[in-house]
């Protein structure tokens, strides 16, 4: 039991931040809800009661993931970009522009489309990377800069050159049908999106362990100093992880464009870039952790949506939960006292550790 | 003359950079301090919303100024104590944790706006208060000056207050000095036995405090509402207002004024004919330019350094530089 305690030790921490967070949500939801009952019921088991909140589920987890990895990547490297969210808008918004103003078959215009976007937000992404690399410009305050420079350029582009105006409210024209991402869930709107976040989390998985530029990511992320003196190129690092960060995460916002709503209807910037940064710390930016922390923060999510629509709880309480989660999970000295004890004992008893 | 060059050149404009200001020199004296201690604030965007709301809330309903900029302040440094507690004793990393704290600040704000006024956009229902505005007798009537200088809310007086106060506490203090070497070289201020956590505890504690009055002013002299979201970047701007300053006193003043007058510029754009959202993205732009320009010569300066030690001969090999962060 010890053993395995101390085995898993990281991934119980998560379980037990996790834990401690619900359990702080339904204490919240007795304080405050007429019928804390009915509301925790709509919060905790919301999602899983209709067929149509079910595939919320899946519809908002998709671009979480794509945010998710994308954040991942740049953590690993110990780079603090959270433009995410910004390569997230422009990329749609650019991609968005290119899909509407071109016709060709579905399978070019598809792929097209989302390798536009996707080039697009790694292009911004670029900014604050070389921006670092060059002359160490701070990246988080750099990207954080730039993700309201990228939502007011997106915002300009859509409503001043691709607003349809018959449309009766700020949106993009819709996209040709032939940039459509199929849904392939009868009467849900689940989207061939989440199987590409599949696929990307492997395919990130497999960059990050078991390539060589993914190695040299995470070396310098673990020490910049001896990476240089290992000869890594850290100059290169910098940039490319900022850039595939960009890169994904427009991908994924894209996707969610061309599979669910089919034109530019974001006046407001969707915030998955910040979910991505949420879930790369519950994942401790593993790839494929990213994928069951995005299910968790999705879970959540529609949780909360439940609980605004169907009880007097607000939504907002879920941001409380995932905060307080996250402080717990960076708090490396969080329990380690109880791992300390755990050692020592086991050590007493059984000579070698 | 054109109209826009008039607006620019008037006394307006002027008048309208202190207001823009105010909220920025704040936040970025809380970032400078915790900067010098070597554990840079970076929720500044939560303290100064946790703060603002607090304020709004507390004077609607106890209809008193003083309770409002107690709570205010109490919001913030608490913010900051829940930080440092993080950071110092839990040992998480401070950047990560101050984001999970603005997440935070965002929720909370909101979660509470709802319970006491059941919206969820801003607190335009609730009867708050605005800090006074102040008419310096004297200075009031000379021609173009007073019309800049006089008037403004009291927070704006109270800021330029706080630089002379963050120069006191960081120059003239026992305390001021322990961050300052705590900041430069943790090891070494341990070793002549400075307490280097306590010392950064405060430095944080202080942060908060100086950010509380940044959102106080937003939602009760900058204008007399809380809404959600409000700091708008404030707080991220503030950061590199403090970087650009060298996270001195005149400088962060400076830099801050800097920023304001951008900020203002923005706002004055808005009468051309140009669409808002090209206009609305300068100051974000310009922070970033400037913390380039900044972080470029900064590190041109150290290799000039590394490069004279070197050809002097004094040192073989050079330690790398505290990376700046």
């Amino acid at each position: 039991m010890e053993k395995f305690l101390l085995k898993y030790f990281t991934l119980i921490r998560v379980v037990i931040a996790i834990a401690i967070g619900i359990v702080v949500s339904i204490f919240l939801i007795y304080l405050i809800s007429q019928e804390p009952a009915f509301s925790l019921k709509s919060f905790l088991l919301g999602p899983l009661l209709t067929r149509s909140r079910l595939a919320h589920l899946f519809e908002t987890a998709s671009p979480i993931i794509f945010c998710g990895l994308a954040i991942s990547v740049a953590f690993q490297a110990r780079q603090f970009n959270v433009g995410a969210e910004g390569s997230l808008y422009l990329g749609a918004a650019v991609g968005t522009a290119f899909a509407v103003s071109t016709n060709m078959p579905a399978f070019i215009h598809i792929p097209l489309v989302l390798l536009i976007a996707g080039l697009a937000g790694a292009l911004w992404a670029f900014i604050p990377g070389i921006l670092k690399a060059r002359w160490q410009a701070s990246e988080l305050v750099s990207s954080l800069m730039l993700n309201y420079v990228a939502y007011f350029l997106g915002l300009y582009l859509i409503n001043y050159h691709f607003r349809d105006k018959e449309a009766g409210f700020l949106v993009s024209y819709q996209l040709p049908q032939s940039a459509w991402l199929p849904q392939f869930i009868p009467d849900t709107r689940i989207h061939y999106g989440i199987i590409l976040a599949l696929v990307f989390a492997l395919l990130v998985y497999y960059f990050l362990y078991h390539t060589t530029t993914g190695y040299e990511i995470r070396i310098t992320g673990f020490n910049e100093r001896f990476a240089r003196f290992g000869g890594i190129n850290v100059f290169r690092v910098i940039v490319l992880c900022q850039v595939i960060m960009g890169f994904l995460a427009a991908f994924g916002g894209m996707t969610e464009v061309m599979g669910i709503h089919r034109r530019f209807l974001w006046q407001n910037s969707p915030g998955y870039g910040w979910d991505g940064v949420i879930v790369a710390i519950i994942a401790r930016n593993h790839p494929l952790l990213i994928v069951p922390a995005s299910f968790f923060l999705s879970y959540m999510r529609v949780g909360g949506r439940v609980l605004n629509l169907m009880s007097d709880v607000p939504a907002e309480m879920v941001q409380v939960i995932q905060s307080i989660i996250i402080l717990l999970i960076t708090a490396e000295a969080f329990l380690s006292q109880l791992k300390y004890r755990i050692t020592v004992r086991q050590a007493e008893k059984g000579g070698a550790v | 003359m054109s109209p826009f060059l008039q607006s620019i050149f008037s006394t307006e404009f002027g008048f309208a950079i202190f207001r823009v200001t105010t909220p920025l020199l704040f936040a970025a004296i809380g970032v400078s301090i915790s900067n010098l201690a070597g554990t840079i604030n970076i929720s500044m965007e939560g303290t100064m919303l946790v703060s603002a709301f607090m304020g709004v809330l507390v004077s609607a309903f106890t209809g008193s100024l003083i309770l409002a900029l107690l709570a205010g302040v109490a919001a913030g440094v608490a913010l900051a104590a829940i930080l440092s507690y993080f950071h110092l004793r839990l040992k998480a990393d401070i950047i990560l944790a101050a984001i999970a704290l603005n997440i935070f600040a965002s929720g909370i704000t909101v979660f509470l706006l709802y319970l006491a006024t059941g919206d969820k956009g801003s607190s335009s229902s609730l009867k708050s208060m605005l800090f006074p505005e102040v008419h310096i007798p004297l200075i009031k009537s000379i021609p173009v000056l007073g019309t800049i200088i006089s008037g403004h809310n009291v927070m704006t007086y109270g800021a330029i207050l706080a630089i002379v106060v963050f120069y006191i506490i960081t120059f003239k203090t026992p305390l001021g000095l322990r961050i300052r070497a705590v900041g430069q070289n943790p090891n070494a201020a341990e070793s002549v036995g400075i307490n280097v956590n306590r010392t950064r505890m405060w430095a944080l504690m202080l942060s908060g405090f100086f950010g509380a009055f940044g959102g106080l002013y937003l939602s009760m002299g900058y204008v007399s509402w809380f809404a959600r979201d409000m700091t708008a970047g404030r707080g991220w701007i503030a950061i590199a207002a403090a970087t650009l300053g060298g996270c001195m006193p005149l400088g962060t003043f400076l830099a801050s004024l800097l920023f304001g007058a951008v900020n203002a510029l923005a706002i004055y754009f808005a009468s051309l004919q140009f669409p808002s959202e090209l206009i609305a993205l300068i100051p974000y732009l310009a922070t970033v330019i400037a913390l380039t320009i900044y972080s470029a010569q900064a590190l041109r300066k150290r290799t000039r350094k590394v490069a004279e030690a070197k050809r002097v001969g004094k040192i073989t090999e050079v330690k790398e530089t505290k990376e700046s962060s």
